[in-house]
């Protein structure tokens, strides 16, 4: 066991290191913009004066380097800055707004939630769904069966997310009117109608990610299929079912959680076109919107969480893939 | 509650039926089939007969006038099954011997696939031939209705019909193809020179190069690509302005650049699997120089992997693409492209019960995304199949 933790932290202090590196480049690029932020947000028509005030106000007449620390700081204890929309409001205005609503935090915390409420009900359909789709196509494999699934899966990981939205639109919301598809999400919904509004994004997500998910469960099983003790088991007698749900689906677990993992990785990306299609009010569409309006502190916010996200995901999955698969542990 | 019934109804036939299926196959007076059904297990006769429902179901709604849509699709379905089909038929007998026992073996899906992407070359070549008018002809008659029947709010002069500002649908669907998979094109291609140059160098010279180079590649991946090039595109639409066409350029660049991290990987893995081979050893001992090393001796022996890669990169690379127009930040108007046109006319959807016609025009330019990538990753499938020898 003690190897297990070492090699879990040594994962962790990667990660954490990845996410440093992370963090300088998404500034770094930031920086890049042609003259500062100060006249990005009043635009062509300011003053010095008020130039100067606003960049004495955003710190932006320091070093970058003690920008970025400053920056960072902030971040780690939960201030991601302030917002453009709500400084350039207050400069025109000339008032300091008390009630926290300019801060990019205030803005991203209800929207994150609600993404995490999508994700959630996403995995809770697409992960037992391509389980169940991956064992059937693994005990009919080769079969008409088989084939369909492959054709079907491969389609729909190969469309275009709003392609495979607009679809279950015009089915499940036009044509036949049994979801709403706009998903506009409040505070003080109940859980059921909330859950009603989300369903035909999380659907459209679904089909984005079990293709993956079931090919892999698939592939794992059929792979074990040739192995000693599988033959064993079914000279023992064991019916077809038997054999692949108790004999080979534990050993094909460490490859099956890792897809899971990562494709909830991937899920992150998808969410950014899901969201902006049925206009879902998660950080996807906050993100679309601030890069339209180039509202960069919560681009960069934004950016940053995504990152965190798929970086933390993708520990996840290398971690239990370790710690499923005992033979990992020992590299040669 | 009607429905609940219903959905009973139909789980009791079919549970019921396929035992009743199995048992009335046992009691069959010829002998013969009688020890198929005997060993037959109750999942595929549940199987049989849920494929029979399916079948019904489909034949049934295929005649319902309110869903035309489900028709159109179930005769694309069939239209392109027989187009790859006739396409493989013609492969098997024209063309050089070599070329005639590729197609023998070919799966159709595989068929399907080469077929639509010559089409989609050939559309997207001869744009300005195929296509009634420009892309940026703008006429007087905004918001035609598609169909070309002047009683219904058509113009025989528009078959698609016309957008908000008065530009004929089927010229821009039309050139979308030359954009649309042009820019995709030349973005892998850079992304392919760029990935595939570093990686091999990488795997040549090895040592602080390849250590910079490979920790360089993992922080870059470790941002999800989408992400990451709408922030890049954030700040490049600040440095473009109001030129719309840099920024164009600009995103070519971007995802070109994040896109080589991946070609990058993998070649530098097939490169390493290469340079120690003695034939290497051999070159480098007759003091070949570095480019003689990676073009004529590594390139040559990466050449089938790199290959299907390239697939499968332009397939990320055009959704990347088309995500990022259909999110209004990649290729900017008047160029026609598909993903864009997609935002635009996605508003149609809701009139889909009153005149289908228009509500299929944003599926069209979608669908015209989703046939290309389906077509290319059976074919990156087929490629896959063949090089790596599997055969269950």
């Amino acid at each position: 066991m003690q190897s297990v933790a070492r090699i879990i932290a040594q994962r962790l202090g990667l990660g954490l290191v990845t996410l440093f590196f992370v963090s300088v480049i998404i500034f770094a690029a930031v920086n890049m913009l042609p003259g500062d932020f100060a006249q990005a947000i009043l635009g062509q028509g300011a003053t010095p004066e008020a130039v100067e005030a606003i960049r004495r106000d955003l710190g932006l007449d320091k070093p970058p380097i003690t920008r970025y620390f400053d920056w960072l700081g902030g971040v780690l204890q939960g201030d991601f800055g302030t917002s453009f929309a709500a400084a350039n409001f207050r400069s025109f205005t000339g008032a300091e707004t008390g009630s926290g609503l300019g801060s990019v935090a205030a803005q991203v915390a209800p929207r994150f939630e609600n993404t995490l409420f999508l994700a959630g009900v996403t995995a809770a359909i697409a992960v037992p769904f391509s389980l169940i789709l991956g064992v059937l196509a693994a005990l009919f494999r080769n079969s008409i069966f088989d084939r369909a699934a492959n054709i079907g899966t491969l389609t729909s990981i190969s469309s275009p997310e709003f392609f495979l939205a607009y679809i279950l639109i015009l089915f499940l919301a036009v044509l036949n009117p049994m979801l709403p598809s706009l998903s506009n999400i409040y505070a003080d919904m109940s859980f059921g109608e909330r859950l009603e509004r989300t369903l035909l994004p999380a659907l459209t997500l679904t089909l984005v990610v079990t293709a993956h998910m079931m090919r892999m469960t698939r592939a794992a099983i059929i792979n074990l299929l040739a192995s000693p003790y599988i033959e064993m088991a079914r000279l023992k007698g064991i019916s077809p079912l038997r054999v692949i749900v108790k004999h080979a689906l534990p050993n094909a677990l460490a490859p099956i959680i890792n897809v899971i993992a990562l494709n909830l990785a991937y899920l992150i990306t998808g969410v950014v076109v899901v969201e902006v299609v049925f206009v879902y009010p998660g950080i996807g569409q906050l993100f679309v919107d601030s890069v339209k309006i180039r509202d960069i502190p919560v681009v960069q916010a934004c950016c940053l969480i995504f990152a965190a996200a798929y970086i933390l995901l993708n520990l996840l999955a290398d971690i239990l893939s370790i710690l499923s698969n005992p033979r990992l542990r020992h590299p040669k | 509650m009607s429905v609940w019934l219903h959905i009973a109804l139909w789980a009791a036939i079919l549970f019921g039926g396929a035992w009743v299926f199995r048992w009335a196959g046992q009691q069959l007076p010829n002998p013969r089939p009688r020890p198929y059904f005997r060993d037959m297990s109750y999942a595929v006769a549940f199987g049989f007969l849920l494929a029979a429902a399916a079948l019904y179901w489909t034949v049934q709604l295929y005649f319902v006038d309110r869903v035309v849509f489900f028709r159109w699709a179930v005769q694309g379905f069939l239209f392109f099954a027989a187009a790859g089909w006739a396409f493989r038929l013609l492969g098997r007998h024209v063309g050089t011997p070599g070329t005639r026992k590729l197609f023998r073996k070919m799966p159709l899906t595989a068929a399907f696939g080469i077929l639509v992407i010559l089409v989609y070359a050939v559309v997207a070549i001869f744009a300005d031939v195929l296509a009634p008018f420009g892309q940026e002809q703008v006429f007087e008659r905004v918001n035609v209705l598609p169909g070309g029947n002047p009683e219904t709010g058509g113009d025989p002069r528009f078959l698609l019909g016309t957008d908000q500002i008065g530009r004929d649908l089927l010229s821009r669907l039309i050139y979308g193809a030359q954009n649309t998979v042009g820019i995709a094109f030349v973005t892998t291609c850079l992304a392919f020179l760029l990935g595939a140059s570093l990686g091999f160098l990488a795997a040549t010279l090895g040592g602080w190069l390849d250590q910079l180079l490979s920790r360089g590649v993992d922080v870059l991946m470790a941002i999800p690509s989408l992400i990451f090039a709408l922030l890049l595109m954030t700040i490049a639409s600040a440095w473009a302005g109001s030129e719309k066409w840099l920024l164009t350029v600009y995103m070519i660049v971007i995802i070109a650049v994040l896109d080589s991290t991946r070609v990058f990987r993998l070649s530098r893995a097939v490169g390493a699997n290469i340079v120690v081979m003695d034939y290497i050893e051999a070159a480098k001992l007759r003091g070949e120089t570095l480019t003689y090393l990676i073009f004529r001796e590594i390139l040559p022996n990466a050449y089938a992997p790199l290959l299907a890669e390239f697939g499968l990169r332009f397939c990320f690379v055009f959704l990347t693409i088309a995500a990022l127009s259909f999110l209004g930040v990649g290729i900017q108007p008047p160029l026609a492209d598909w993903g864009t046109m997609v935002r635009d006319l996605s508003q149609f959807i809701n009139f889909a019960g009153v005149s289908p016609l228009t509500a299929a025009l944003p599926l069209m330019a979608a669908g015209a995304i989703a046939l290309l990538t389906v077509a290319v990753n059976f074919v990156v499938d087929w490629m896959l199949y063949q090089s790596s020898g599997l055969k269950d």
